[in-house]
């Protein structure tokens, strides 16, 4: 069995497991994991970014744009089913990844960060000051439906747990997908050298296009499902404090694998919750010392310490010189 | 007419504001290609310093003009702490890395920074409204101009024309230069380039921390104070050109005539138009008005 096939069933095995216990996990547990995988796709796209370089400092711009399609569409249209309006939160969030993918992708390093973060806060500056939009408090989410089928309360929370789990098994199986293919596996080397990947004859900008919009795509869905899991939307999702949350669990989390963003994301917010309960004024305090840890220290992220316990054992008898027998 | 005059003035003054928070931002960039989110902290650090200095001096009823002076420089006390703190503590241990990561490290001591904050000064909000008081306001035709803000674009003005003044003419500016250029040549040739790191960090900490004490009078000094200049900053620095101080006050003109057209004339667009100036600069002059041609990596 090779190692991708592997991954894979593990992978399915876990969201299945995940599933399977929800019903007999604390309410405010399913919530929190509702939250943090639906965040989590979020950082599967940074995590797609990353391995080419790039650091988007405002990712919250499509994440914002998944939410609030959810929410217009729950306000002006009687559409309630819930996977309808997520597939038109990534599309909007799609198109809008597309269109300034033409502006986006032709910077690197710093000037992408920023200019990313400009094009999130210039979203957060229309949504602060559009009364129809809420302002600032924002506004409610209607709650949706499945094929008809309309759950409610505890039920509610379940399901949309479970979609949110649906979502991230799928979407998490076609970004590995998308590693293995040449456009993605193409990440590392622009990172490295872009100029040495023009010479292969691909154009470097159109692959950054390329993966500008499924990141976008995969926030958009993202907030999309947060958007439906908290029935409420307002300005603070699109704010760059949010996207520096979401950069901050890719580096917690590291690129090296697609778990890393599910596993990432629900540490992230289980140390939030506990931080907030147990500590509280001190949780970006908390927050700044982990991140300057994990980049001193684990410059690969927590991910890389399961790789390195795994490696290990391995590495021993080739370091052993073999005597000449 | 009116509004226009209105325009221009509110412009000035606020772009004399951005650019006294973006030059030590635009500096320690050009110098060591840092981009410092923790600059927003030597703002906040700037104003609430400044604050203190403010309520301790002004209630005792001591002259005015001693009470100007004791804020600037117990905001820049507190600047030049620190930046040593975080250049000497933090940073000199991620040269050399990813220039992103070392924003990402920024980032972190940011975090850490504003708890620090809470920590020492509380969640209440400031106000030092006094120096405002005391500097009065002076009539224009129909218009009042308060002292204070012509106070601040002369400061802004002054600062623009001393630090091109240093860089170019002085010692320590042609050493920057110098490192600016080649970091590897300027120490072959017997340039300590990490002192000159340090105080370049240094005196962007303490630029940042004199541009919040010269607002503290003019906002409430309150928590989350620090974010907002962040973005703002960065804006007016990519728009003229990161590393440059000519275009830090050309930015910081654009941006501060536009968001105060956009206030008087269309107040729906006052967050929009900045970073909307910002891509449009942008999508023309793609690393600012003043930016020098980046040689690719091979």
């Amino acid at each position: 069995m090779t190692m991708r096939v592997r991954s894979i069933l593990f992978g399915a095995l876990g969201f299945a497991a995940l599933a399977a216990i929800a019903p007999w996990l604390p309410p405010w547990l399913v919530s929190l994991a509702t939250i943090a995988f639906a965040n989590a796709l979020v950082v599967l796209g940074l995590i797609i970014l990353w391995r080419a370089g790039l650091v988007p400092f405002g990712q919250a711009l499509f994440y914002a744009i998944g939410a609030y399609a959810v929410a217009l569409i729950g306000r002006y249209t009687p559409i309630r089913d819930v996977f309808a309006v997520i597939l038109v939160g990534a599309v909007a969030a799609g198109i809008v990844a597309y269109l300034i993918g033409f502006l986006l992708a032709r910077y690197r390093e710093i000037f992408f960060a920023m200019l990313s973060l400009a094009m999130s806060m210039i979203l957060y500056g229309i949504l602060v000051k559009t009364e129809t939009l809420g302002s600032t408090d924002g506004f409610h989410v209607e709650a949706g439906s499945f094929f008809g089928y309309r759950p409610d309360g505890e039920m509610w929370n379940l399901a949309i747990y479970w979609l949110v789990l649906g979502f991230s098994a799928v979407l998490a199986w076609l970004v590995s997908l998308y590693f293995g293919s040449v456009a993605g596996s193409l990440g590392n080397p622009i990172r490295d050298n872009e100029i040495r990947v023009e010479f292969l004859g691909l154009s470097v900008d159109r692959l950054i296009h390329l993966k500008l919009v499924i990141s976008g795509v995969l926030a958009g869905i993202g907030g999309a499902l947060a958007a439906l899991a908290v029935q409420h939307v307002d300005p603070a999702m699109s704010y760059w404090t949010t996207s520096g949350g979401f950069v901050f669990v890719t580096i917690l989390a590291g690129a090296g694998s697609v778990a890393a963003a599910f596993v990432g994301s629900l540490a992230f917010e289980l140390v939030r919750s506990f931080a907030v309960d147990l500590v509280p004024g001190t949780w970006q305090m908390i927050l700044g010392t982990a991140l300057l840890l994990t980049i001193l220290f684990l410059p690969e992220g927590l991910g890389s310490l399961a790789t390195r316990l795994r490696r290990q054992p391995k590495a021993l008898p080739d370091a052993q010189p073999k005597a000449p027998s | 007419m009116l509004t226009v005059f209105a325009i221009v003035t509110d412009g000035l003054v606020y772009a004399a504001y951005l650019f006294l928070v973006a030059v030590g931002l635009t500096l320690i960039f050009g110098v060591m290609r840092i981009l410092n989110v923790a600059h927003g902290s030597f703002y906040a650090f700037g104003a609430y310093g400044a604050a203190t200095a403010a309520g301790i001096w002004f209630d005792r009823g001591w002259p005015d003009a001693g009470g100007f002076l004791l804020m600037a420089l117990f905001a820049m006390a507190i600047g030049l702490v620190l930046g040593a703190v975080l250049e000497r503590g933090i940073l000199r241990f991620v040269y050399g890395r990813d220039e992103v990561v070392v924003v990402l490290v920024t980032y972190a001591a940011f975090l850490i920074l504003e708890d620090v904050i809470v920590l020492i000064w509380g969640p209440r909000s400031y106000a030092a409204y006094q120096p405002m008081v005391a500097a009065g306001s002076v009539d224009i035709g129909d218009l009042t101009l308060s002292n204070y803000d012509i106070g601040l674009v002369l400061l802004a003005a002054a600062v623009a024309v001393l630090a091109r003044w240093a860089l170019k003419y002085t010692r320590y500016g042609r050493l920057l230069t110098v490192v600016i250029f080649d970091r590897e040549a300027a120490a072959a040739y017997g340039i300590n380039v990490t002192l000159v790191y340090t105080v370049t960090f240094i005196i962007g900490a303490m630029l940042g921390a004199l541009g919040g004490a010269v607002m503290a009078p003019k906002i409430s000094v309150t928590l989350g104070i620090g974010v907002e200049v962040i973005v703002l900053a960065f804006a007016v620095v990519a728009i003229g050109g990161m590393g440059s101080v000519e275009g830090a006050l050309i930015g910081s003109l654009i941006v501060g005539l536009s968001r105060a057209a956009a206030v008087h004339l269309v107040p729906q667009l006052e967050l929009f138009v900045i970073y909307a100036v910002m891509a449009l600069v942008l999508g023309f002059r793609p690393y600012g008005l003043f930016s020098q041609i980046q040689p690719r990596k091979i």
